[in-house]
């Protein structure tokens, strides 16, 4: 397991670094001592059965598991080389961002969305042009610029989730984590979607969760897979989707179970 | 961390910390209020308290006997007129209704409930009082047991509805009709909450004043009878404090605590009732 | 109750028996439900119908007219009308920051435990009758607020009129603080169901932006609520309204309309508790009636526009992400 994450890049272009990570919900254990480095401007997929862990580790990046009452984690995130652990969790959060499963945009115009982390964050250009910066990369502009002040939720479900995109592009960060992005879309907004993280690499390094794993095939330049807590294999994509090391990622991308 | 992230996180714990604030003030009010109903009216609250009837104006040593018994009798018979309509009202709703009747009667009630007390006052007395020419406990416990009923009826139907169609289908399935049904099955699994609803409806009532102003009236000797105007807690509390008398005063906050007392007791008991949970069988 | 397994005669009397019994319990819990709208309509009949002379005697001038006057029979609701705007305008002021505090400490800090414990003592407040409020307002805050506070505005914000005049510690401002007390168990109450009802997804999107805990709060979760948080206040108003022994208890029962808020003043509740039964001539007590009327149009419209912001909030949650 550690050979294979070793072998995927060389550590100087890690932008993030995860070690031996082990991870509770109460009493329960639910990551054993992952270890995983996240290649800089490159597309992670992280795979796996339901309940395999791989939404659990995602939050941990962004110290989403801190808002969970009973959530405790040991080990070490490295965010260039810094512990994340150790760091002020609010800029943290503005330098790795976070698209959820079911598109969740504020109860507020579409401008008014995407502004709003650019409003508490403050930001380096007019918020006009930075949002619209932000809805370009979304490739979400073309198709609202006449109606920024409408309400989000009059957009359909693609849209709203390209919209949460954007919002959080604009903060400019480092790390995108996208948590099921297409789950709850149809196959054509899912397209749109996949397309947009392949160009979307350029501006940041992505982590994206997928129970699809076409998705993951056609999408990402490294894959992890989970099982139970464990991350089982993890490898540059053609790699491990053809010849898999782990005879239980074999029997889980051959459909033997999940 | 830049100045303005320090500023923000600092906006962040104070706002937070000014939350718990109001939410500490606006609880230990109850404290407060307990705690000086207990210093100004426990040393008052004595044998002569319970037994004697009010003394005359100006002289100590009296008590709130007819006031206790008055308020007692007022709210037996409120329930009496309250709960039967309340519960056999919400076993229509939940068991037998229509969504058209359901909607109106849901509405009225709903209504009742937000009309003020003293609007509930004014209608028992055109009711009650004004054909007959005189007050009366009569009177007193229909604007009570009118104020009884939206919560009776809302509740009853609530935990009606909150009982598994399993249950009343394995019923059925055995052949009990569908009036042995409810009365069986589905009322006894709903009876918790149905009892907690009636002991908070007393328990509000009990406290009420206004609607007592003009029906029961008030009475400074022994209530006869039902068509007699009343003495009641509430109301002799109200009388006592505006009036210039320190020994009223006294036994104005004795009677606070005793009445207040009482409505907490009730909420408290009806509270742990509810929380044991609905009496039906988990599947 | 299982059925006989006798001869089909019997067993059909049988049957219709049960039916017959099913038919009669469905007549009577009908009847008894029939009577909650029969008694909520009367009610508003008789209303209407006992205040028919002053209605007809001065029409809508009865809200616009200042003078109280039993003796020359002239009735105006002035006074009372602006007492009870006054106090509830007061009350609000004071109990919405009070408690939608409250309900944010509730509904996003504190632990569930504690969350559900200090809910109860919340629930035991609304339980205290308008009465004890009352004895309290006398005994305790109307001597704190001639004493001590009045005078402290009265240095501060003396300049404003509403801070001026003579400071006797009744008055609309201690009927206003006392009002503001219990009514704001009903905003917590409501506010934090609403705000727990916010989906967490809103919160967390704020977070991952970067938010601070109370940006998170207070510029996602409490905007999200914000129609149902309105509801709440419309409730405690509605409540305000009928509020009637504290506020008689504090109030000062003068119909007085003053800019000062240490003037005393009266509220339609409390001008009906107290003159109903002094009420001399069918004039005098159908005036009375008819404030009752009003009392009663006022809280009936409060209560259905509560009604629908709640409901209106509690669609929104699951309008989100249409797919």
């Amino acid at each position: 397991m550690n050979a294979a994450a070793r072998e995927s890049s060389s550590p100087a272009e890690m932008r993030m670094t995860i070690s031996k990570l082990n991870f509770w919900y109460g009493s329960k254990q639910t990551l054993f001592d992952v270890n995983l480095g996240i290649a800089a401007n490159k597309i992670t997929a992280l795979i796996g059965p339901s309940g395999c862990g791989k939404s659990t580790l995602l939050r941990t990046l962004n110290r989403m598991y801190e808002t969970v009452r009973n959530a405790r984690l040991e080990g070490e995130i490295l965010l260039d080389g810094k512990n994340i652990l150790a760091q002020d969790v609010t800029q943290l959060r503005r330098r790795i961002g976070m698209v959820f499963q079911r598109p969740n945009p504020f109860p507020k115009s579409i401008f008014e969305n995407v502004a709003y982390g650019l409003r508490i964050n403050g930001s380096t250009l007019p918020v006009a042009e930075a949002v619209e910066k932000s809805l370009r990369h979304a490739a979400l502009w073309d198709e609202v610029k006449d109606q920024l002040h409408k309400s989000a939720y009059e957009l359909s479900g693609g849209q709203q989730q390209r919209l949460c995109i954007a919002r959080a592009l604009a903060v400019e960060p480092e790390v995108l984590l996208l948590d099921e992005p297409c789950s709850a879309l149809d196959p054509i907004s899912t397209a749109k979607i996949e397309e947009l993280l392949v160009q979307l690499k350029e501006l940041c390094t992505i982590v994206t969760v997928t129970h699809n794993m076409q998705q993951a095939a056609r999408v990402s330049d490294f894959t992890a897979f989970l099982l139970t807590g464990q991350l089982i294999e993890f490898s540059p994509t053609p790699h491990l989707f053809t010849t898999p090391g782990d005879p239980r990622t074999e029997a889980y991308i051959t459909g033997r179970f999940g | 961390m830049s100045g303005r992230l320090r500023w923000r996180k600092f906006v962040s714990g104070f706002m937070l910390a000014m939350t718990g604030v109001c939410a500490l003030v606006t609880v230990s009010v109850l404290f407060f209020v307990l705690g000086d109903l207990v210093v100004h009216g426990g040393t008052s609250i004595n044998w002569n308290f319970f037994t004697k009837l009010p003394a005359p104006v100006g002289e100590t040593g009296g008590g709130m006997a007819n006031a206790i018994v008055g308020s007692a009798k007022l709210l037996a018979l409120a329930s009496l007129i309250g709960v039967p309509i309340g519960f056999l009202g919400g076993v229509y709703l939940a068991e037998f209704s229509g969504s058209t009747v359901a909607f109106v009667v849901r509405y009225a009630a709903d209504l009742l409930n937000g009309v003020p007390s003293i609007v509930i006052g004014i209608f028992a007395y055109a009711l009650l009082v004004l054909p007959f020419k005189h007050f009366s406990t009569i009177a007193g416990s229909f604007a009570l047991g009118l104020m009884m009923i939206p919560i009776t009826l809302r509740s009853t139907e609530q935990f009606l509805n909150g009982v598994p169609r399993a249950l009343r289908e394995g019923s059925m399935a055995l052949g009990a009709s569908k009036w042995k049904t409810i009365q069986a099955v589905v009322i006894p699994a709903a009876y918790r909450g149905i009892l907690t609803a009636i002991l908070l409806a007393f328990a509000r009532v009990a406290g009420e004043t206004a609607p007592l102003l003009f029906t029961a009236l008030g009475n400074r000797y022994w209530s006869h009878g039902w068509n007699e105007p009343t003495a009641s807690l509430p109301v002799v509390i109200y009388t006592y404090a505006l009036s210039p008398y320190e020994d009223w005063h006294r036994q104005a906050w004795a009677a606070g605590l005793v009445l207040l007392g009482l409505i907490l007791i009730i909420n408290i008991v009806a509270r742990a009732i509810l929380s044991r949970g609905i009496s039906v069988p988990r599947a | 109750m299982t059925p006989s397994a006798g001869p089909i005669a019997s067993s059909r009397s049988f049957l219709s028996r049960l039916r017959h019994g099913d038919e009669i319990a469905h007549l009577i819990t009908f009847l008894f439900a029939a009577s909650v709208v029969l008694v909520t309509v009367l009610l508003v009949f008789v209303l209407w119908q006992q205040s028919l002379l002053p209605r007809h005697k001065f029409g809508f001038d009865f809200f616009f007219t200042r003078v109280w006057d039993p003796v020359s029979e002239e009735f105006g609701a002035l006074p009372f009308i602006y007492g009870t705007i006054v106090t509830t305008a007061v009350a609000l002021l004071i109990s919405v920051p009070l408690g939608l505090g409250a309900a944010i400490f509730l509904a996003e800090l504190a632990p569930q435990k504690i969350s559900d414990t200090l809910q109860f003592f919340i629930d035991l407040l609304a339980a205290v009758p308008s009465v004890i409020y009352g004895l309290l307002g006398i005994f305790v805050v109307v001597p704190v607020m001639r004493t001590v506070i009045e005078p402290a505005l009265k240095n501060a914000l003396g300049f404003l009129p509403f801070f001026q005049g003579p400071a006797y510690g009744i008055g609309f401002l201690t009927a206003g603080i006392v009002l503001a007390i219990m009514i704001v168990p009903y905003i917590i109450s409501v506010s934090r169901e609403i705000l727990l009802a916010v989906p967490r997804e809103q919160r967390e999107a704020a977070l991952a932006l970067g938010a601070t805990r109370w940006e998170s709060t207070w510029k996602v979760v409490v905007p999200f609520a914000r129609t149902g948080i309105m509801g709440s206040i419309f409730l405690a108003m509605a409540r305000a309204l009928g509020e009637t022994m504290a506020v008689a208890m504090v109030i000062g029962n003068t119909p007085a309309i003053s800019a000062s808020l240490f003037s005393p003043g009266y509220s339609i509740a409390a001008v009906i508790a107290n003159e109903f039964t002094e009420a001399t001539g069918d004039l005098y007590l159908q005036a009375l009636v008819e404030l009752g009327l009003v009392l009663f149009l006022l809280t009936f419209l409060l209560n259905g526009i509560a009604r629908l912001l709640i409901v209106a909030t509690t669609q929104k949650g699951s309008k989100t992400a249409q797919v």
